[in-house]
């Protein structure tokens, strides 16, 4: 794991001096709140539905296990004893006090984490692939690429006032788990026929009101050309981007409406002129991270056998463990998707809990999926079962990895200022609907995926099945999408029709997995058999 | 009616104006008529409030009732964890803002 040095640290620790300042100001009436709201969403403190929100940011999805102990000290001792993983790899607390905000600030500082871009018209935290380091498929470890990215876009000055926010993703496998062709800038770390390493830039994705899936506008950018070339792709996007619509603001419409090719000819003149300036950090920069990030001690001649006696055991492993690149280990997903439960949520001990459990069980080290699941990225198979024997305790052991009951949902109306309709509920019935209905296992792998609002935080048009929640009159209704994908065959979901009310929805998910389940042919996925059957059957059994 | 709603500037809180100050329960929500520009002005300069604004509501034997979903929900509480909400005791409470 990537370990600050004393500029990391004093950055973010004087950021936090700062805040406690800024705070201090606006408590005594020295700042307005039109004055002390930028600053305050600069450090990731939201004004919510409720109460404050307090957004942290995770670099790539990576922790330690005492930082991961810490967030959940901060859920018991600022917080209501919980936290909300979400679909950018972070983590929210919804019931802040502003009184209490420099504090947790100082406490994530002494852990090398903080707040800062995880709001505003800049660049988010830095994305990547959840099993980076472990994942078999992977050309290289993205996370030392997706540091280098984190080190420059930090503070910097030319685009902390960007036309509208900015999120990129770093991914290094053919097999996309991080949505990479949905961000801004989608980077997919590739080799070419020369076997040099370098990156392939997706430019002008993302969901939203208006979704778009992220062209190719270069196919290989030398390893030692990343920062110039994402800076030349930002510098386009922040003279053309709009300012005058937010809502046409995001670079997506920029690539859309200037067209492709355009935006990638200016691209490449203002790399070309910054290849000139000198800015591209030395590769020694890149070279210095990248021991960070190196394997740990994996043992050799460990066994590949596993017990499987206790079926329960049993299941969770076949759902919720994943292939490694070492023999003898897995990556574990810890699954927040309890039938019934609040997807992304976990209580302050069950953080604390994988926390220790990622220090004892997987080198110090754990990961938020943005699919609001923790990863144990490296646990040797031997010793699954006494894990599985921990997590089953504490109510962590669902089995039920990128099954229907794996719903991705945002806060939706029961937590946030923006949402039309709430998330949660839809998504507790239609877990507790197919855990009780048995289908679950039938269906296999689908990725249902839920938003209250068009903002698409829940992702609902990268799901195999999406939901949208939206206001109809002040009543909550809610639409349905079939067909979309976040993974390396991304595609974009299509409305089927009318919408539904909260019951409603849950019924029209259950006839399209019966549809599915009818015409299914061998092998095939539900986003596999849409795609070969098309809408109209679905849409025949739901409307009928 | 008019009522007036906002959020404790220190906590945080969903606060209701009561006529003479705020409340954490929208029952004590009074009708404001025309003055909800004026006491919301008034109100956040004194940092008693923030981003204070006016909503519809009506008003019964049951009590006050904003006209809009997300108002009732920001007057309950998340209807998905009812022990956080102002009725804590009453698992079925969420039902109020449907």
């Amino acid at each position: 794991m990537y370990k600050y040095d004393n500029y990391d640290q004093q950055m973010v620790d004087t950021r936090v001096e700062e805040f406690r300042d800024q705070t201090r100001r606006r408590l005594s009436g020295e700042l307005s709140e039109e004055k002390f709201r930028p600053l305050r969403l600069m450090n990731g403190l939201y004004l919510q539905l409720h109460a404050y929100m307090l957004r942290v940011a995770v670099p790539y999805g990576t922790l330690s296990g005492a930082q991961m102990k810490a967030l959940g000290d901060i859920a018991d001792k600022y917080d209501r004893g919980y936290g909300h993983f979400t679909t950018r790899q972070n983590i929210q607390y919804n019931w802040i006090k502003l009184e209490d905000a420099p504090e947790i600030l100082a406490d994530l500082a002494k852990v090398e984490m903080h707040a800062i871009q995880t709001s505003g018209n800049c660049i988010r935290n830095i994305s990547s692939d959840h099993f980076a380091g472990a994942a078999a498929d992977e050309l290289v470890d993205p996370r030392p690429y997706a540091e280098l990215l984190r080190q420059w876009s930090s503070f910097h000055p030319e685009f902390s006032y960007l036309p509208r926010k900015f999120k990129i993703a770093v991914i290094a496998a053919d097999t996309d788990r991080a949505a990479m062709r949905l961000h801004d800038i989608g980077i997919q770390i590739v080799k070419n026929d020369a076997g040099e390493i370098g990156c392939a830039f997706y430019v002008g994705g993302g969901m939203g009101r208006t979704p778009m899936v992220a062209p190719c506008i270069n196919e290989f950018v030398p390893l030692d050309d990343l920062i110039t070339y994402s800076e030349a792709c930002l510098r386009v996007y922040n003279r053309h981007g709009r300012r005058d619509n937010k809502y046409k603001a995001r670079i997506k419409i920029l690539v859309h409406e200037m067209g492709k090719d355009e935006y990638t000819r200016q691209v490449e003149e203002e790399f070309a002129h910054l290849k000139s300036q000198g800015i591209e950090p030395p590769l020694a920069e890149l070279e210095r991270i990248k021991p960070y990030f190196a394997d740990p001690a994996f043992k050799s001649g460990l066994s590949d056998e596993i017990d499987r006696t206790d079926t329960d055991f049993a299941l969770w492993v076949d759902r919720n463990t994943v292939v490694h690149k070492a023999p003898g280990y897995v990556s574990a997903v810890i699954s927040l998707k309890p039938v019934g439960g609040i997807p992304g949520d976990a209580s302050a001990d069950q953080i604390r809990l994988m926390g220790e459990l990622a220090t004892d069980y997987s080198f110090d080290e754990c990961r938020v999926t943005h699919t609001q699941n923790i990863v144990l990225p490296h646990v040797e198979k031997a010793r699954l079962k006494d894990l599985f024997d921990i997590l089953d305790a504490n109510g962590l052991s669902s089995p039920n990895l990128d099954t229907i009951e794996d719903i991705i949902a945002c806060p939706g109306l029961d937590y946030c200022s923006l949402a039309n309709a709430r998330s949660i509920p839809v998504a507790q019935k239609i877990s507790e609907r197919f855990s009780g209905s048995g289908k679950t296992a039938e269906l296999g792998e689908l990725k249902l995926k839920i938003s209250g609002c068009i903002n698409a935080c829940g992702h609902h048009h990268a799901g195999h099945i999406g939901i949208l929640g939206v206001d109809r009159k002040g009543v909550e209704n809610y639409q349905l999408l079939l067909g979309g994908s976040e993974a390396e065959d991304t595609s974009l979901g299509k409305i089927t029709g009318p919408g539904f009310s909260e019951d409603g929805i849950v019924d029209a998910v259950e006839k399209a997995a019966d549809v599915y389940i009818a015409n299914r042919e061998d092998g095939e996925r539900f986003l596999d058999t849409y795609r070969r059957i098309g809408m109209d059957p679905f849409k025949e059994a739901i409307y009928g | 009616m008019k009522i007036l709603t906002g959020n404790d500037l220190k906590t945080g809180d969903v606060t209701w104006w009561d006529g003479q100050g705020w409340s954490r329960h929208v029952n004590d929500a009074v009708d404001v008529g025309e003055k909800a520009d004026e006491i919301a002005a008034r109100e956040e300069a004194s940092r008693n409030v923030v981003s204070a604004y006016a909503i519809d509501a009506t008003k019964d034997e049951n009590g006050v009732r904003p006209a809009h979903i997300k108002d009732r929900i920001r007057a309950l509480g998340p209807t998905v964890r009812p022990d956080l909400t102002l009725k804590p005791a009453d698992p079925t409470a969420g039902n109020w803002v449907i």
